[in-house]
């Protein structure tokens, strides 16, 4: 649908995007992924058409993009700041891109009610743009592009300006939004957990690159370096070392010990530095010693963060200087509330859950 | 407590201030219309009884009408296009990131503090180099390179305070450059060009020594009363028009700064 090929963009000598490639199916939620000056939202513009590359270049639908104007090209975009015209009533807004298609005004009308429907504010049409809320304008300029029926829709951190509690039920809106409607969408966000929520696939941007394109769940499961490990959820990071004895590779790791490797980490050399990533849901935290047939490590209960319905416990283990976070719901025997702090706690943890990574 | 009293006490001081420089700037002003009801022919105290008169003697003068309607026609001009030059160059300087703006702004501003007579000489000189012929059309021009950034400075304040992004969204929904300025940039501009309208129109309308040198043959109005001034016995006729132009330039500047939004900036971005 959309193929991004060998794309790099510069102002003046500072470099914003550099040779990036990437394709994005036909009725896929795709989101771009990044701090802040990553890259993602020149990504997006270039896009739409708003920057022009200064190599590579771009393809949507078949057709090459480079000498296609914004207004020609079959894709629409929801503005950060919405961008609603504040002279104008909701209808005209949303009707916006009609006047071009010469449509007449009934049907016109009609397809404009249909929009009010889908983005549910029915009636809101003679209502002045300047009157509505934060969440309302996003779904008027939800509707407005979706109207002229795009290929593509994008995103430009369009929740951003909202609270909480709204942004999350637009999520679920706009997520289920494009399923009905088989759109391909493309997001830009900032915020990890919209992404992992909302997409099929995300592209994780640093510096103007791409680090890694992968489905939310592999991108969590199995992130292909530190700064995606560190960017995306909650993550434990060990110092650690591989071992090698003939065929069989071990990891000693930071204050947990050894363990035997397997997969496509038993290929490692011997003595070479590594780093092992596991999230504070991969152990199990038991308040007393577990049967011995259970390989543990004792540590203290250093600090309790208390996150509503849940809680992040960091235990203190010997032979690592930061505690380990661990997620309340994998302890074992015992209420976690009831662990006093500085009291004695047992750590397993699971050793499929674990990345080992290569040293940066 | 007592701090508070302190501030919100009336300051006598200031109050005084402020009444002395109204009657400095607007007693001598005041006296124009007094004395355009005045019977008698001479600017003295006492006042000699209430007349229409010196209004209606107005009325009877044609050389008085002609330069109006030339001073209406310069002025109607050097607003619409000293306005619509005015346009892009404003667009530009707020939107786009030139190299050497500020030189190029403070450039399009010289004319502010360039001496109406040193430009009326300059002007004069090159228009008779080239031999352009003076006429109305002389005065226009000059009226328009001093009304420009006057109509650029009208301006600004609103391209800057929109978000530009709204255009991007005009053309990601299809519309073309020219398109996009008539249904989102225009509309909300507008209230802005109508102050820079108001604004270059009564600029050219009062100004007189551009006029003075660039005019040939034809009279502005201001020359006019200039011309007239020679006439003790018609001096009084002169004050009962500097009243109706004295009205006339009150309601139209007051008119474009209500427009402008001066003094009313927290009613700005909304749509943000």
């Amino acid at each position: 649908m959309i193929h991004v090929q060998n794309v790099s963009k510069s102002f003046g000598r500072v470099i914003a995007i550099r040779d990036v490639s990437l394709t994005i199916n036909q009725g896929e939620f795709f989101s771009l992924l990044g701090a802040s000056g990553s890259g993602k939202t020149t990504l997006l513009r270039m896009i739409a058409g708003f920057e022009a590359v200064s190599s590579g270049r771009i393809v949507i639908d078949g057709q090459p993009m480079e000498d296609v104007p914004p207004h020609r090209r079959p894709i629409n975009m929801v503005f950060q700041s919405y961008a609603i015209f504040p002279h104008m009533n909701v209808r005209d807004n949303i009707a916006y891109g009609l006047r071009r298609l010469a449509i007449p005004r009934d049907r016109q009308n009609a397809m404009v009610d249909e929009m009010l429907d889908l983005i549910a504010l029915p009636g809101y049409g003679d209502r002045r743009a300047t009157q509505l809320s934060g969440g309302q304008m996003q779904r008027v300029a939800l509707a407005r592009a979706l109207i002229l029926k795009p290929k593509v829709l994008l995103l430009d951190e369009p929740l951003g300006a909202l609270d909480k509690q709204l942004r999350e039920q637009m999520q679920l809106e706009l997520r289920s939004l494009q399923q009905k409607l088989g759109i391909t969408f493309v997001l830009v966000t900032h915020d990890q957990e919209e992404a992992l929520t909302l997409s099929d696939r995300i592209a994780v941007m640093a510096n103007g690159a791409v680090l890694q394109v992968d489905t939310p769940s592999a991108l969590y499961d199995n992130p292909g370096n530190r700064r995606i490990a560190s960017f995306i959820g909650n993550m434990n990071f060990f110092d650690a070392t591989i071992h090698r004895t003939g065929a069989a590779a071990e990891i000693e790791i930071e204050g947990l010990g050894r363990v035997f490797l397997n997969g496509k980490d038993a290929g490692r050399r011997d003595g070479t530095p590594a780093l092992v990533a596991m999230r504070p849901e991969s152990f199990v935290l038991f308040g007393e010693k577990p049967a011995p047939a259970t390989a543990s490590v004792q540590g203290t209960l250093q600090a309790r963060q208390y996150l509503g319905g849940r809680q992040m416990l960091y235990v203190d283990i010997k032979g690592r200087s930061a505690p380990v976070a661990v997620a309340s719901n994998t302890v074992r025997g015992q209420d976690a509330l009831s662990i006093k702090q500085g009291s004695p706690v047992w750590l397993t943890w699971n050793h499929d859950a674990m990345v080992v990574l290569d040293c940066e | 407590m007592a701090n508070r009293e302190t501030f919100q006490r009336p300051n006598r001081l200031l109050a005084l201030y402020a009444v002395a420089f109204a009657i400095f700037l607007y007693l001598p002003i005041l006296f124009i219309p007094m004395f355009s009801f005045n019977a008698g022919v001479y600017v003295r105290f006492p006042l000699e009884g209430f007349t229409f008169g010196w209004y209606a003697d107005l009325a009877r003068r044609q050389t008085l009408h002609h330069a109006f309607y030339n001073s209406l026609q310069v002025g109607a001009v050097v607003a619409i296009v000293s306005t619509i030059l005015a346009v892009p160059a404003a667009k530009a300087i707020s939107r786009y990131r030139l190299p050497g703006k500020g030189p190029i702004v403070g450039f399009i501003m010289l004319p502010l503090v360039v001496p109406g007579l040193i430009f009326g000489v300059a002007l004069l000189s090159l228009l008779n180099r080239i031999g352009v012929t003076l006429s109305l059309v002389t005065v226009a021009i000059g009226h328009i390179v001093i009304c420009l950034p006057f109509a650029i400075a009208t301006l600004l304040p609103r391209f800057e305070g929109y978000n530009g992004s709204m255009e991007e969204a005009s053309a990601d929904l299809g519309e073309n450059a020219w398109w996009t300025f008539w249904r989102v940039t225009f509309p909300t501009i507008r209230p802005g060009v109508l102050a820079s309208l108001l604004l270059t129109f009564t600029i050219s309308f009062d100004e007189f020594i551009l006029a003075f040198f660039l005019s040939g043959t034809e009279a502005t109005l201001p020359m006019y009363i200039w011309s007239q001034l020679r006439f003790p016995q018609d001096f009084p006729s002169l004050l009962a028009l500097a009243t109706l132009i004295l009205i006339f330039s009150f309601v139209l500047v007051f008119a474009s700064l209500r427009l402008s939004g001066f003094g009313q900036s927290d009613k700005k971005g909304g749509a943000k």
